[in-house]
């Protein structure tokens, strides 16, 4: 069967998470944690991913990547705000899409996610034991054009056909709303690591109707900790004049203290906030949940706007809202939770994990669209109205925000010089009257336009916003009835043959790195089963006949042997070998521990110990 | 679902070229037929009338949504996959226009215009010197606002919240008008033809009034945006 994972691709943390029947469940990585922090460490030999990244972070800082979200569909000017706490270089022009600089390489955001989603799918692979190339991805609510496509960009690149983009408080809704049973009006309240989204949705047999929703994508977690940095920085150089803001490591150090002191200051009153500095010495604070609530007030109140204009555009009084719903880690935080409560004059619900929610949500799309569930469905809006830019420069708005999708509108051009051969459509998102004000989509055009007096070409334009949020052009000739020629420049994305390029490179990364990543968990492997065959032959080689102890040491030397090799499938040969081997002795050796141990139980009684 | 009736012409189906009345289905082969090109009241299947229990409409759409939803087609033809999508794409379109009661009448509008043609709309002169009047007093506040930091002149504030009030009141007159001509035209009965003498009357008076409504929701939202 062809799996579709659920993944919760986050600024902070990404799940993946799949259907096992009809309970939506988190897949967990070998230590048992179902978060994979979104986090790369470029290393001499390869790159990290997750927990190891993030720790590496701390001596390798100016090569470690985080919150690879924000970047995305972005330019480098509306990044001004992160570029004195990030680490790491960001590099672009002026126009287009910003670049990570590691070293010589440059990275687009896109590239740096499908990493990302390259761990989760072999995280699923594994858990599977085959496969997964497709997939549902979520993403903010608001999330422009750019931003969506951006994230499909990264799930090519990554090897994964992404089936749906789904918005992050619709996903969470669905999950919530299959374990609770509920009906009626929800709010999901969703402040993650880097985004800010607020959806009203309708609840009714099994149809999630989202009324409205808003946003703003540069809200969360890591704005907290900027705040809290931005303290303990000039502290530093108040204490101690030392100027550490642009150190990448001290950069990693104190961003992981602060985080973790925000975290601790949900469920205490105060934490003490402890970081060594690089002359040997300690900064030392102690930190009250109300300092830290005091620095994010004024953030916390920002997300009350956009809540209010969904409100508004759902024709909505708080009053009318059933139950809401609180996603994302940062709504652990009791300051978001109180604030949202008065709000809407109820307490929020937050009994599915906030973290693991939007994933679960996922993996239910997912088997929607595998077919396997068909009493629910998800009807979205698209966050933005679209419009063109007309002469002057204004806003001709064509698809309102929260507008059902998917959604059309269609549009005849035509030309304003004689023969004119080609027509330009510039395509903006945004709720601004001057299209200079609204965010640049793309550029398309018309191309080879009869040649005709001016006016007389009549050519229909066709915008089609489809279930993930993104924008399909099309255009015909409407006197002749055929396909009009039409060339898209994305104002803030990759072209075609830009992510036809990324893909192959990284198939050429992915075969080295796939070789070298089963080398060395055969090699573990080997070293687990030498280990353990050697410690059983001291204990119990007088419970089996001795030509098996011969036999288990042909095959540990034989391990042994293939163990210093490169060949991966020799490895695996030899282990599957030794544990044929050593089977007997092992059980063998289970037998004696029972026995011992109920022994010692029956001494145990009767000395009464 | 009931098939939508006769008003659409014989087709075609897509697929098996068997004979299609307007079924969203075809009856042959079960493949989904494309719904473009017809008016929003006939794709959710509604006559054209003007009063529609909300809660009825809404059902109609999840319905409808059920049957053509992208989700639901991922394993077919890219054919009907796209249909699929024009198909949602135009349910959800007609759902928005047809769920407020405005949007529904101005559709309406534009939809007998074709045999309606000729309908002036006059510019409502006793409404007009009210509105300017009130413009004047917001530009006023305006410039206080931007001149001097606290420009909160009480009197001026008193005589938009006042305005505001007034027009309010008149805005309601205007909807409960507008109201009672949309049971008019329903009592009438909704023919899908060409409009008689007094379904043409019925819609040149409500088309009035929506160009006074428009003026009065504009001036009144200005007026909430200066004095909140």
């Amino acid at each position: 069967m062809n799996r579709i994972v659920g993944i919760d691709l986050g600024t902070t943390n990404s799940l993946v998470a799949y259907m096992d029947g009809r309970q939506p469940v988190v897949i967990a990585g070998r230590d048992g944690s179902k978060l994979v922090p979104s986090v790369l460490s470029f290393e001499e030999d390869g790159v990290l991913i997750g927990d190891e990244a993030k720790l590496r972070g701390l001596t390798n800082g100016g090569r470690t990547v985080y919150s690879i979200k924000r970047l995305m569909g972005k330019g480098i000017r509306d990044l001004r705000e992160d570029l004195g706490f990030l680490p790491y270089q960001l590099s672009g022009s002026e126009e287009g899409i910003v670049r990570v600089r590691i070293g010589e390489r440059e990275y687009t955001p896109p590239e740096l996610s499908a990493m990302i989603l390259g761990e989760l799918k072999r995280r699923a692979e594994e858990h599977f034991g085959e496969e997964v190339n497709q997939a549902v991805i979520t993403v903010p609510a608001y999330f422009n054009d750019s931003q969506r496509q951006a994230t499909k960009d990264a799930g090519r690149i990554a090897g994964l056909e992404v089936l749906r983009i789904v918005n992050e408080p619709t996903a969470a809704s669905l999950a919530y709303g299959l374990q609770e049973k509920k009906e009626g009006v929800v709010a999901v309240y969703d402040l993650g690591g880097g985004t800010f989204d607020i959806s009203l949705l309708k609840i009714r047999e099994g149809i999630f109707e989202v009324l409205a929703t808003n946003g703003i994508t540069h809200l969360g977690g890591d704005d907290f900790d900027h705040r809290l940095m931005a303290l303990v920085f000039q502290e530093m150089a108040a204490r101690y004049g030392l100027h550490l803001e642009k150190n990448p490591e001290m950069l990693q150090r104190v961003r992981l203290a602060v985080e973790e002191a925000k975290c601790r200051l949900s469920t205490t009153e105060e934490t003490s906030l402890r970081i060594p500095l690089p002359d040997g010495r300690e900064y030392l604070r102690t930190l009250t949940r109300g300092e830290l609530e005091s620095l994010i007030a004024d953030l916390v109140e920002k997300s009350l706007g956009p809540c209010l204009q969904a409100l508004k555009d759902a024709h909505l009084s708080p009053a009318e809202v059933d139950e809401v719903l609180l996603v994302g880690g940062s709504t652990r935080i009791p300051l978001v939770q109180r604030r949202v409560a008065e709000l809407f004059g109820k307490p929020p619900h937050c009994e599915i994990n906030p973290d693991e929610v939007v994933a679960l949500g996922a993996a239910i799309q997912a088997q929607i669209l595998a077919g396997e569930i068909q009493d629910l469905l998800l009807l979205d809006v698209t966050p933005l109205s679209l419009g063109i830019e007309t002469m002057g420069g204004v806003m001709n708005f064509i698809i309102p925000r929260n507008t059902t999708i998917p959604t059309s509108a269609k549009e005849i051009f035509t030309t304003s010089v004689d023969g004119q051969r080609s027509v330009d459509i510039h395509v903006l998102q945004g709720e601004r009257e001057l299209a200079n004000d609204n965010r640049p989509l793309a550029r398309f055009q018309l191309r080879d336009i009869e040649p005709l007096p001016a006016g007389m070409p009549r050519i229909e334009v066709m915008f089609l916003i489809d279930a993930n949020g993104i924008l399909n052009v099309t255009a015909r000739d409407a006197r002749k009835g055929v396909e009009q020629s039409i060339q898209v420049k994305p104002s803030y994305g990759l072209t075609d043959e830009q992510v036809e390029q990324m893909i192959r490179e990284s198939f050429e990364f992915a075969e080295r790195d796939v070789a070298q990543r089963l080398l060395i968990e055969a090699r573990n492997e080997a070293d687990t089963l030498v280990w353990a065959t050697e410690k059983g032959l001291v204990q119990g080689s007088q419970l089996i006949p001795e030509e098996e102890t011969a036999a288990i040491r042909a095959a540990l030397a034989e391990l042994k042997a293939a163990r210093e090799g490169e060949d991966h499938h020799r490895i695996r040969e030899s282990n599957r070998r030794l544990n044929e081997a050593s089977h007997h002795l092992a059980e063998a050796l289970m037998d004696a521990a029972l026995k011992e141990a109920v022994q010692q139980k029956k001494l145990d009684e009767v000395l009464k110990r | 679902m009931e098939p939508r009736g006769a008003a659409l012409a014989l087709d075609l189906c897509w697929h098996c070229h068997s004979t299609v009345g307007g079924e969203y289905f075809c009856e042959q082969c079960v493949k989904v037929q494309p719904i473009h090109g017809e008016d929003y009241f006939t794709v959710l299947g509604l006559p054209h009338r003007l009063e529609i229990d909300l809660a009825d409409l809404e059902r109609i759409y999840h319905d409808l949504s059920r049957k053509f939803h992208p989700d639901f087609y991922r394993g077919k033809t890219s054919r009907e996959q796209r249909i699929s999508l024009d198909n949602s794409a135009t349910l959800n379109k007609a759902y928005r226009t047809l769920k407020d009661p405005y949007a529904r009448v101005e559709y309406l509008i534009h939809l007998k215009e074709r045999s309606c043609r000729e309908i002036p709309s006059q510019p409502p002169p006793d409404l007009l010197e009210e509105i300017l009047e009130t413009r004047e007093a917001l530009e006023e506040l305006r410039h206080l606002h931007r001149t001097s930091g606290d420009g909160r002149k009480p009197e001026l504030r008193a005589k938009l919240f006042d305005e505001r009030s007034r027009l309010g009141e008149k805005n309601r007159e205007v909807e409960d008008r507008i109201q009672a001509l949309m049971r008019r035209w329903d009592a009438l009965g909704a023919g899908e033809g060409p409009c008689t003498e007094s379904q043409r009357e019925i819609l040149k008076a409500i088309r009035d009034l929506l160009s006074h409504r428009t003026y009065l929701q504009n001036i009144l939202r200005e007026i909430a945006e200066e004095t909140q």
